[in-house]
């Protein structure tokens, strides 16, 4: 009996050692607390309470000027029927296909490149960073005089070398690779930013001993580099698809309603915009963001499964 | 422990005054007030138009004087958010107390009593009359009788045309004796695809453009009293296939693709065009433009079967929750008023909508002529609205890119688009 009590006395020590119990841990706790109140109290009350209340608002009718009415499922049946959505959800999709795996590769490549002991580093990153800080509305504008197809100057340059360029924003043929240069392009130097920070834990004496084996640059980089940056690269895809599922902006700014290849651009919060704002149809306009929030559900969870495969921790 | 006090009550401190600015943003004028006097009113002006903003400021300037102890605070809102910024505050009670109100969206906000009725007040008041300005403004804000607003201003589509490009081939200017085959002729003249000079842009826009054809050609948008679709009449299946010949049969026109890319007005104000169709309201953007300030002239639409143009105008309205109804229906009385509308006019903001007020626009810029947007009022045709339009608007978007690429027949587009906007127009009628 004794021997079990003393057996007991050592955890109940520790107990009180981490437990409220303990003045010194209550104090602790409480400054703790009050410290993450402001933004658990802002994320809360902006972020958390928008997303329960728009999941509400897609079972209802929504009136004009705040009547809502319940319909259950009514929003997701017109939904799942309307074959505009579907073809909206391909667009998405056509998009983060050609935006996400392409926009990546580039980006470590670049960072690769910049982590080299060359001159003037500084300012080729920032070069390649600015893009991300300037404003979209900004990128808007300048691409789209860039692929203006009578006066840009993209089809200007490609005059000058005997070629007729296309009309890159009103063709429905071209019209969503032509987003997409510019999806890749404006998301290059934030991507490239945390896969630079990925590559600068690698530590030098990997490749130093691998010199050393005789490995080429190539073969480092795919069995040093691409192993040991694997999970900032796992951060960066599932971040990039997320924002590139959300695709709204550019579509918006440099395509927009008049434009004959709206049909073939046309996105999921596109739609969920016109549905929302302009027609005024908050309820199905909630029921298109909550498939958007399940697709970015169902993509992220398969990326977690598949992570074990290629994602290497050390 | 006294680092740790003096932390947290900093950031308490940035706390608070973050919370402060974010909520200061729409009642500074209110603290400001609180300033002077506690018996001081502020209203609220709501408005879109940051170029009319100092006509706003001086009829509210004006306003201020005549009635001391009563603010107005103008509140300029682009256009792209007015409506959202709006039907947000119409939703949490929170309007402006004196805004301005557009066809589009008027019906919606009759119908949910969010606007003061203000015939009663035009009536009682001996000062006021509705006999003063033109009868299809005071019936577009209308509503089961009843009057919810006080005209402001209207505007037409006139025929703007480039004097440089018609003197360059040696043509006579637009006049009163044109039609829909002189249009066509003269635009097949000065179309010089060498130069790149299109005779004429067939601009994908209904208030600026094809409604105007539209009702030149005695056809319509919405059949009148019926609440039904006029696009299946063959009337207007007509006028709708003359808009799209222009670019596609007799190609004076840019395509829809480049007006697309380029914008009609800007390819104008280049030189690449030399006549389309233009709203009064954007008059601004030939007196401001280096190219077009001196070649640029204004005329009457062309005649069709019959004379034709849209006219719009934009009322001033009152919410139906303000605070202080006596104080904003003195300052939309003052608002309706020949006083205020000659400042309005003065200004160059838009053209006024009391009767007799119009000269002082018209002077405004004597180079162009400017009296033919306030002639054509005599046979304007109210912009079609209705409950649903911003419903049945997306599907007349989707078919007009169709037709005039020429993707479809304007046959079937028209006829696909009348069963549509039907659908939607029957959810109206209860």
């Amino acid at each position: 009996m004794k021997q079990s009590i003393e057996a007991l006395k050592p955890a109940q020590g520790k107990k009180i050692k981490n437990s409220w119990r303990n003045k010194k841990n209550c104090s602790n706790y409480i400054w703790a607390y009050l410290m993450v109140a402001p933004t658990i109290i802002g994320l809360m009350i902006l972020n958390i309470w928008p997303v329960i209340r728009t999941a509400y608002l897609s079972f209802t009718e929504t009136a004009s000027f705040g009547s809502n009415k319940w319909i259950g499922l009514e929003n997701y049946k017109t939904l799942f029927r309307d074959s505009i959505i579907w073809k909206a959800t391909w667009h998405t999709f056509q998009f983060t296909i050609l935006v996400v795996p392409l926009g990546i590769f580039l980006s470590l490549v670049i960072a690769a490149l910049l982590n080299a002991k060359i001159k003037g580093t500084t300012i080729y990153r920032t070069i390649y960073f600015l893009p991300v800080v300037v404003a979209p509305a900004a990128i808007a504008i300048v691409w789209k005089w860039l692929f203006n197809a009578d006066f840009g100057l993209i089809n200007h340059m490609l005059s000058a070398v005997g070629l007729k360029g296309p009309n890159w924003l009103t063709n429905s043929k071209w019209a969503m690779f032509s987003l997409s240069i510019v999806g890749i392009w404006s998301t290059l130097g934030y991507n490239m930013i945390i896969l630079l920070a990925g590559l600068q834990g690698i530590p030098r004496s990997y490749y130093e001993a691998a010199e050393i084996d005789g490995a080429g640059s190539i073969r480092q980089f795919f069995n040093i580099t691409i192993p040991l940056i694997s999970p900032t690269l796992f951060f960066v895809t599932i971040t990039g698809l997320m924002g590139a599922i959300q695709q709204f902006d550019l579509v918006y700014m440099m395509i927009g309603p008049g434009n004959p290849a709206i049909e073939s651009t046309q996105t999921l919060l596109y739609l969920f915009y016109r549905s929302g704002f302009v027609v005024n149809d908050k309820g199905f306009a909630s029921a298109i963001v909550m498939w958007a929030f399940l697709l970015i559900l169902i993509i992220t969870f398969i990326q977690f499964i598949l992570q074990k495969k290629w994602v290497f921790y050390e | 422990m006294l680092k740790r006090k003096v932390v947290i009550v900093i950031s308490f401190m940035f706390l608070m005054m973050s919370m402060m600015g974010c909520g200061s943003k729409g009642t500074s004028s209110n603290v400001e007030n609180n300033k002077d006097s506690k018996k001081d009113v502020t209203l609220t002006y709501g408005i879109w138009d940051k170029n009319q903003e100092p006509g706003m400021r001086a009829m509210a300037d004006r306003f201020e004087e005549l009635n001391p102890g009563i603010k107005v605070n103008v509140e300029v809102t682009p256009w792209d958010e007015y409506w959202m910024k709006l039907e947000a505050a119409a939703t949490g009670g929170a309007l402006p107390d004196v805004f301005w109100m557009h066809t589009n969206q008027f019906l919606r906000y009759a119908q949910s009593d969010m606007l003061l009725e203000v015939g009663t007040m035009v009536e009682k008041d001996p000062e006021l009359s509705y006999d003063n300005y033109p009868e299809g403004l005071v019936k577009m804000y209308e509503y089961n009788g009843k009057n919810y607003a006080i005209p402001k201003d209207f505007d037409t589509i006139g025929l703007i045309y480039n004097r440089k490009i018609f003197d360059d081939a040696k043509v006579p200017y637009p006049d009163d004796t044109w039609d829909w085959d002189k249009l066509v002729e003269v635009a097949k003249q000065l179309t010089d695809e060498s130069k790149g000079i299109w005779g004429f842009a067939a601009e994908n826009s209904s208030q600026s453009g094809f409604y105007n054809i539209i009702y030149q050609n005695q056809g319509s948008v919405i059949k009148e009293d019926l609440l039904e679709s006029g696009y299946d009449m063959p009337e207007t299946i007509e006028a709708i296939q003359f808009w799209t010949d222009l670019i596609l049969k007799h190609k004076v026109s840019p395509t829809l693709a480049q007006m697309t890319d380029t914008t009609p007005i800007a390819l104008f104000t280049s030189g690449k065009v030399a006549m389309m169709f233009m709203g009064s309201w954007m008059i601004t953007e030939l007196t401001t433009n280096e190219n077009t300030k001196e070649v640029a002239d204004i005329a009457i639409l062309p005649k069709g079967k019959t004379r034709a143009t849209i006219y719009n105008g934009l009322g001033n309205s009152i919410s139906a929750k303000t605070k202080y109804p006596e104080e904003a229906k003195k300052f939309l009385k003052f608002l309706g008023s020949k006083e205020a509308n000659l400042i309005q006019a003065e200004h160059g903001s838009a053209i006024p909508a009391f009767e007799g007020t119009q000269a002082p626009w018209i002077q405004y810029n004597t180079k162009y002529n400017l009296w033919a947007f306030v002639e054509m009022l005599d046979y304007g045709i109210p912009f079609p609205s209705s409950e649903t339009k911003n419903k049945w608007e997306r599907n007349e978007e989707t078919y007009r890119l169709k037709m005039f690429s020429g993707e479809i027949s304007v046959e079937e587009g028209c006829k696909a688009l009348a069963e549509e906007m039907n659908e939607h127009l029957a959810t109206e009628k209860k």
